[in-house]
């Protein structure tokens, strides 16, 4: 066990930074090129998890375990809002016929 | 990791998506016992991949939404959005290019990572917390069936 | 300094009487009854007057000059420190009794002559107003608080000028009034600020005392005084500000009394009065004086020869008098010139109240040719326009004869040939006023309504009030040469810096009384013959007249000059002005800012526009301003 957590500390924090701002922003990518509602929320479940990623590596890099906590009630959060968006979109899909992000428009003046 | 991020965002079916993001998950996992955060990666595989992702394909499936039938955005509006990203990326980048100077804050130990610690985390410092998100469980569950209930709405 | 008289702040219940009397009546304006009004506007001004008197008894007792009541601190900034405070002394007094005790018996009056007027708690709100403003102004111990009672006088005057707002040329002929002052206010406003930056106080103790160690003929004191002199002649109408008095006669028949006769108009004679040790100071100015003084009651006098409404008679008169006591005020004789404000006001407000009960009587006729033979009629009247008449032009032992008296001879000390002017206007201002009493009451009747009769004794009582003052006022102020003590006058010295000159031989006096009275018989005589024995009854309107008598009778033709000059070149200005700059420039400029906002409206609103990946495009894009933002401060 040692080893493998004093390995750990060998590995420099800027790269947990690099990855997960990477997954960070294909997420985004994501959500701005995809009209599929679907593809959507899972973009958005990618974004939630590169920022998990990232307080649980700093939470190992100062021996702070607040920060497992911390990710363990984002872990809650997504998964509540995850339920929610699924029945959001069933709803959608039963009104307009289809999940298509486009079509839910009238939010205007 | 990455390469399963972008199939999640490229992929045309997205029965295909949720395959690759759970891929996505699993390494995610892997790289939480790497940081020697057993409790969390365990977690992740358990709420993550084995209900959410589940989720994800029961619904795709009820509603038979596997059809790529949607046609795709403008060009106009694809660039855009490419370059809002990688704007984004390249901020990001920058803005996190001090990070060689962290210096760990506490004393290394290596139990950070095991249940008793979490448990006793969870418990003395973030109790209310704790029992609040049960309250917001409870929402989002009512939430859910609200919305899920066939009760004659018209058709737009 | 002074130390306090006890009981001094009650020179406060002196403006706060009528200012009370006038929010009483003016906010239950509708619900008061028939002479409610007017007996509380009537009491107010009465206690004021009572309080007056009081205050006179007790500052004679207390041995000192002057006594200041402040009442609160008002301007307070830096070195510029003004009070609200009133100077209680034998100036301000003797203006408060004339200006309390004359109100007293015209707001009696008019409780009889409004009686019928359907506005009369209005008109008896303003009145009070009146009052409050002319007190404000007379015991202000500051300019600005003078300045507010200035101000307040000219606002009350155009209210009660255009009393009768229905008819158009009323309102006219108030708005004339109002502009006119305003032009001579704005020389005064220049005057206050000159002498802020000269003296660095507004208080007239500070500045007087400043201005005794000055020499005579400093260029910014001729300056202030100058600029004040013109705030005087818009209020006190002397050349070139004085048509709008004339047509002030619009307003009812106790405004003319109260205010073109007695009190307002001479607001401009007190100020200058006040100033008496800037003025003396000035002689410059003191010269100007006198040449505006003596033109404006020569031109006055000869106009009012034949003029043939019986107020615009009178108030020809009122602007020959005051024209003598700029005169007097011109000569360095100060207490003079406020013994004049005195008796005038005596006799001037007695005319004004008697041609009131005249025309009231007639049932609203003005026209003295259509008047006549209302002497048996109206008895009392008569009696009391009589007094009045021979006060005005001068018949000893009248109030008017003591006072005119004592101006002409100081001209005659000037210079014999202002003697002369004076001698002829006193001469011009017997005759018009003599030609006024013969074709009202005597004579045959002319009119077409056949039923004059005497006023209600509520209206002619104020008048034998006024016509005792008349005849025994000027026994305030016996010269010594008839044995007296000049006691007006030296009631006044301790408040005025009058001019002392070398007293007259007796011998010289005497003859120039005696050369007027003799004179003055004559025009009588001569007047009594053209009116009442020959009957010459003036010409009426539609008779093409000679053309120096049409000329006079057209009041030198003076209003349409300046309508010519003054009027219509500004109605071209602002013609101009609206139609080129107004029109183009500046509306169109204020629309379109308008219109501006209501486009960017628009284009904001393009933002919101419900497709989704738009708005999940402007969230991100929100977010990334937001941490470049926060990189780069």
């Amino acid at each position: 066990m040692k080893e493998i957590t004093s390995v750990i500390q060998l590995i420099p924090i800027e790269h947990y930074v690099m990855l997960c701002v990477t997954l960070f922003s294909i997420g985004l990518l994501g959500i701005l090129f995809r009209r599929n509602t679907i593809i959507i929320l899972m973009c958005i479940e990618l974004m939630l998890n590169s920022v998990n990623l990232l307080i649980a590596a700093f939470s190992a890099y100062h021996s702070d375990p607040s920060g497992q906590v911390f990710v363990f009630f984002i872990m809650i959060v997504a998964a509540a809002e995850v339920a929610v968006g699924l029945s959001l979109l069933v709803m959608m899909k039963r009104n307009v016929d289809s999940v298509d992000i486009n079509l839910l428009n009238r939010l205007k003046w | 990791m990455v390469i399963s991020g972008l199939f999640v965002v490229f992929s045309r079916s997205p029965i295909n998506s949720v395959l690759s993001l759970i891929m996505c998950f699993i390494a995610m996992a892997g790289h939480y016992i790497l940081l020697n955060a057993q409790f969390l990666a365990v977690v992740h595989l358990i709420v993550y991949t084995g209900a959410i992702m589940v989720l994800f394909l029961f619904v795709i499936m009820l509603l038979n939404l596997n059809k790529a039938t949607i046609p795709q955005k403008t060009s106009v509006t694809r660039i855009a959005a490419a370059v809002a990203g990688g704007l984004f990326f390249l901020v990001m980048v920058a803005a996190t290019r001090h990070t060689l100077e962290i210096t760990p804050r506490y004393p290394f130990t290596s139990k950070i990572g095991l249940v008793s610690e979490v448990g006793k985390t969870l418990f003395h410092e973030f109790l209310l917390p704790f029992e609040v998100s049960s309250v917001l469980f409870i929402s989002a569950m009512i939430g859910a069936v609200m919305f899920g209930k066939k009760d004659g709405i018209t058709k737009m | 300094m002074v130390e306090s008289i006890p009981n001094m702040n009650l020179a406060l219940l002196v403006p706060a009487l009528p200012l009370l009397g006038f929010l009483i009546t003016g906010i239950a304006n509708k619900r008061l009854k028939h002479n409610q009004a007017g007996i509380i506007a009537s009491t107010a001004v009465g206690l004021s007057f009572l309080i007056s008197v009081a205050l006179f008894f007790m500052l004679r007792n207390s041995g000192q000059d002057a006594a200041t009541v402040t009442l609160f601190n008002w301007i307070a900034i830096g070195n510029l420190n003004i009070p609200f405070a009133f100077l209680i002394d034998h100036l301000s007094l003797t203006m408060m009794l004339i200006v309390t005790g004359v109100g007293t018996l015209i707001h009696i009056y008019s409780i009889g002559y409004m009686h019928d007027d359907n506005r009369v708690n209005s008109f008896f709100a303003q009145m009070n107003l009146f009052t409050f403003s002319m007190l404000l102004l007379v015991m202000g111990s500051n300019y600005l608080v003078l300045f507010i009672g200035w101000e307040g006088v000219g606002l009350c005057s155009y209210l009660l000028i255009g009393f009768w707002f229905k008819n158009p040329a009323y309102n006219y002929a108030a708005r004339k009034a109002f502009v006119m002052n305003r032009i001579g206010d704005l020389g005064f406003i220049l005057g206050i600020i000159l002498l802020f930056f000269t003296f660095k106080s507004v208080t007239f103790s500070e500045i007087f005392s400043q201005a005794s160690a000055m020499q005579v003929g400093t260029p910014v004191i001729t300056l202030i005084t100058l600029l004040l002199l013109v705030g005087a002649t818009g209020k006190s109408a002397q050349i070139p500000l004085y048509t709008w008095l004339p047509d002030a006669m619009a307003g009812p028949t106790p405004v003319s009394a109260l205010i073109h006769a007695a009190t307002m108009v001479t607001a401009g004679i007190y100020m200058i009065a006040r100033s008496s040790i800037l003025y003396n100071l000035a002689p410059l100015t003191l010269d100007v004086i006198i040449v505006l003084g003596m033109a404006t009651a020569i031109f006055a006098a000869i106009i009012g020869l034949k003029q043939n409404d019986i107020k615009k008679v009178l108030a020809y008169s009122t602007v020959s008098q005051l024209g003598y006591m700029f005169l007097a005020l011109g000569l360095g004789a100060y207490s003079t010139a406020v013994f004049h404000v005195t008796t005038h006001a005596f006799f001037k407000a007695l005319l004004f109240l008697g041609a009131g009960s005249v025309i009231h009587a007639m049932g609203g006729e003005q026209d003295i040719r259509k008047m006549g033979g209302l002497r048996g009629k109206m008895p009392l009247t008569y009696l009391t326009f009589l007094a009045a008449t021979l006060a005005i032009s001068g018949i000893p032992p009248f109030s008017g004869f003591f006072s005119k008296d004592m101006i002409l001879s100081k001209a005659f000390e000037h210079s014999p040939i202002l003697y002369a002017l004076g001698l002829g206007t006193a001469l011009i201002t017997c005759f018009y006023m003599f030609r006024l009493l013969y074709l009202v009451f005597f004579g045959e009747n002319r009119s077409a309504n056949a039923h004059p009769h005497e006023s209600p004794k509520v209206m002619t009582v104020p008048l034998m009030v006024l016509a005792v003052l008349s005849v025994i006022g000027g026994f305030l102020n016996i010269p010594a040469l008839f044995g007296g003590s000049l006691g007006f006058s030296n009631y006044l010295q301790s408040a005025v810096a009058s001019k002392t000159t070398e007293e007259m031989s007796h011998s010289t006096e005497i003859g120039l009384i005696v050369l007027s009275v003799v004179l003055l018989a004559g025009i009588i005589y001569w007047a009594y013959q053209t009116f009442v024995k020959k009957a010459e009854i003036p010409s009426g309107d539609e008779v093409e007249l000679p053309t120096l008598p049409r000329i006079i009778t057209n009041k030198f033709y003076i209003d349409e000059i300046y309508r010519a000059v003054f009027e219509k070149p500004f109605g071209y200005l602002s013609d101009f002005l609206f139609k080129k700059v107004e029109s183009t420039v500046l509306a169109p400029a204020v629309e379109e800012v308008g219109t501006l906002t209501s486009q960017l409206g628009a284009l904001t609103r393009k933002l919101q526009r419900g497709n989704m990946s738009f708005y999940l495009f402007a969230m991100v894009a929100g977010i990334l301003l937001f941490v470049v933002f926060i990189l780069l401060i």
